[in-house]
């Protein structure tokens, strides 16, 4: 087995008949922050969508850790295995509107995975702690700045402890001192371990920040 | 000029409607549905009407000179229609009674009923007088003089006043059970007794009454004239010929019409012995009514408020189960469904009662007020299962891809997330519909349950205005309702989704 904890192997999506990914390979192991660029609609969200079990793609294989996904809809069993493996930040962060920023990271641990609420509450306090938003866990989703719904978002995608995180166009909503303090954010996640993939349009964030430099384009992957 | 042409042109249009209102028409209201021998459409000449007081119309407008034309009124409006001028005269079988001497022109009577006690054949040796009725529902129409003494029955012998919209239903539902016995004219019972068999009328009279016709306060004018053409119509024979025609001429009569002739004031009601019972609201004034009435009235509006939420609670759940079927469902359950809503939202809710209560009576007899209950909610279902089917709908995409990468199960992510936040979207028009159903509760008065509109009509009809009880009724229904409409504010302030 090797020694990447994400590998996609030659996956093909099929929109009608757009080709929307071609073919795309990729491994990423411990430690890395790989950015995926590359025009609007060119397949980086899709690629993400693939990866989390979203988007349900027609040929290739996908692997996490020890989980594998193949084409076609995941059965029940894998989808839940895979849940554990990767956290996914959505663009607009996708908060659930009527909870808490701390409900939000609670959630799940709570209600997919049976952990006792005391608990999942502890370790979303600590999360939202290390992101610098435990003062803001009483506070509704639309009561948050843009990026503090984004740090709950990363949270919330932290809270089973995935080894794999996934970011959409992360850079999105914030100013240039909030994209430096995220930078550093994701550079402290990738030194405890974990592995980062993001989409995004902004090069100039994606060179100053992840180690990996990648490009979709028309559905095939540059620079791998 | 133009303006002149065009008054010429409107006055001319009016006049000879006017002329032949004033002088050549006798305009007379009854309800064709009160059925013979009243007023009924005419079989062979649906256009037409027949009956004892299409004939009294006619004498009378003979009488006056004048052609007689029918108006159809409902029964309950009569008075009011002709207060308003919608007629000249009310003729439909119309109960002469103190409130109606106090508010209307009434002629003097030319027909004397007994109010009579009709029971199961079956019962008829055990259930002889109101008194045999202890803990028993009594059936009658609402507003009626029989109404009256059965709400003093309620007290005096413990027995139950049920009351229903027309005269058809307390018997067909004396044979099913639901009620113990009817008390109404003789006129009504013996007509039901030829077409219905097992009732059996008991021979005692509980009260005896006459039927009058009703003129608006200030035509007292015309009301002499007619009584003056009544009272030939009694010497003469006339009004024998037309109540023989129509069978139901007995000995009562020529005794009511030797006391007219004479010049007696006959009183309005008699009670059991044969003495003065006119003990009447309308004596009293608007105040003192009020305070007689209003504990009657905030019992409705308890009946109305439990009704209501009782339903809405059931419609909100049905509605709920109905909405997730047409959102995840099968096919087959989908299409299923949306005929159910369909089906519920394009047929009267009135339809819908009457099915419920009377229409499969055969197979389920629904007590009056569980069909009600599940009248409103079935129908009730149907427009909320809209209203949250939307809302479903309109929870974005990304909350639920949210929840699924973070391993919740379908049934969790609808659970949790959608249903939740589909809740606070649908709660604005939710409050709308409870506000609507408080209101429509109202309809169940045809299923005998009686609510707070019906309550009001009887005191109104009783107290022969609709002022003092309408404004209590309007202003019960906004005690009830803008408590309820604030505080649903409240919870979608609370909830406001950004």
């Amino acid at each position: 087995m090797s020694a990447a904890v994400l590998r996609v192997r030659d996956v093909r999506l099929d929109r009608g008949d757009r080709r929307v990914l071609n073919g795309i390979s990729l491994e990423v192991g411990r430690g890395e922050l790989v950015a995926i660029m590359g025009p609007s609609g060119s397949g980086k969200t899709t690629l993400l969508r693939a990866i989390t079990g979203l988007a349900p793609f027609d040929a290739g294989e996908i692997g996490i850790d020890d989980v594998t996904l193949s084409s076609g809809p995941a059965p029940p069993l894998t989808r839940r295995a895979l849940c554990r493996k990767v956290g996914m930040v959505f663009q607009f962060h996708c908060l659930f509107e009527h909870l808490s920023a701390l409900d939000n990271v609670c959630l799940a641990p709570v209600h997919a995975y049976h952990v006792p609420a005391d608990d999942a509450e502890r370790r979303a306090r600590m999360l939202l702690r290390a992101f610098g938003v435990e003062h803001r866990a009483a506070a509704l989703p639309r009561e948050l700045s843009g990026g503090e719904a984004q740090r709950v978002a990363i949270a919330r995608a932290l809270a089973v402890d995935p080894p794999l995180l996934l970011m959409d166009e992360p850079t999105a909503s914030l100013d240039s001192a909030r994209r430096g303090e995220l930078g550093q954010l994701m550079r402290g996640l990738i030194a405890e371990g974990r592995v980062l993939v993001m989409a995004t349009h902004d090069e100039d964030f994606a060179r100053a920040w992840a180690t990996r430099l990648l490009r979709v384009e028309d559905g095939r992957l540059e620079g791998a | 000029m133009k303006r002149f042409v065009l008054v010429f042109a409107i006055a001319f249009r009016l006049w000879p409607a006017a002329v032949s209102a004033q002088s050549a028409e006798l305009t007379w209201a009854g309800d064709a549905e009160g059925g013979a021998p009243f007023v009924e459409a005419d079989p062979s000449h649906p256009d037409q009407v027949v009956g004892f007081d299409v004939d009294v119309a006619a004498l009378i407008a003979r009488g006056l000179g004048r052609t007689p034309r029918f108006v159809m009124i409902s029964f309950a409006s009569i008075d009011q229609s002709i207060t308003r001028g919608d007629a000249d005269i009310g003729l439909s079988g119309i109960e002469d009674t103190p409130a109606r001497r106090a508010t209307l022109a009434v002629t003097i009577p030319y027909y004397e009923f007994r109010e009579v006690l009709a029971v199961r054949t079956a019962d008829a040796g055990q259930l002889r007088t109101l008194a045999d009725l202890r803990g028993r529902s009594v059936a009658t129409l609402a507003g009626t003089i029989a109404y009256e003494i059965l709400l003093k029955a309620e007290r005096d012998h413990g027995l139950r006043a049920v009351s229903y919209e027309d005269d058809v239903h307390p018997y067909s539902d004396l044979l099913l059970g639901r009620v113990d016995a009817v008390l109404l004219d003789h006129v009504l019972a013996e007509r039901r007794q030829r077409t219905m068999s097992g009732i059996t009328i008991q021979p005692g009279t509980v009260a005896t009454g006459h039927y009058v016709g009703v003129l608006a306060a200030g035509n007292a004018a015309l009301r002499d004239r007619a009584d003056g053409v009544l009272r030939t119509a009694m010497k003469d024979g006339s009004l024998e010929r037309i109540f023989r025609t129509w069978k139901v001429w007995n000995d009562d009569q020529p005794r009511l019409y030797a006391k007219l002739i004479a010049g007696e004031i006959v009183p309005a009601v008699l009670d059991d012995r044969g003495a003065d019972a006119s003990a009447g609201t309308a004596t009293l004034s608007g105040w003192e009514a009020a305070k007689r009435y209003f504990p009657s009235l905030v019992r409705a509006s308890g009946v109305t408020l439990v009704l209501s939420c009782l339903s809405m609670a059931l419609a909100v759940v049905l509605g709920v189960i109905i909405a997730t079927g047409r959102v995840y469902g099968a096919r087959p359950l989908r299409i299923a469904l949306v005929g159910y809503v369909e089906l519920m939202r394009g047929t009267p809710i009135l339809l819908q009662l009457f099915v419920l209560y009377y229409g499969i009576a055969e197979a389920v007899r629904l007590p009056a007020f569980v069909a009600a209950l599940a009248g409103l909610a079935l129908n009730y279902a149907a427009y909320e299962s809209e209203i949250y089917r939307s809302a479903l709908e309109a929870v974005p995409p990304g909350q639920l891809e949210a929840g699924r990468t973070l391993g919740l199960s379908e049934r969790q992510v609808l659970t949790l997330i959608r249903g939740p936040q589909a809740f606070r979207l649908a709660l604005a028009p939710m409050t709308n519909d409870f506000v609507a159903l408080l209101k429509d509760s109202s309809l169940v008065s045809v299923l005998t349950v009686l609510e707070l509109t019906k309550q009001t009509q009887i005191f109104a009809t009783n107290l022969g205005s609709w002022v003092v009880p309408g404004m209590l009724c309007a202003g019960l229904y906004l005690a009830m309702s803008l408590p309820l409409a604030a505080a649903a504010r409240q919870l979608e302030r609370r909830w406001k989704i950004a």
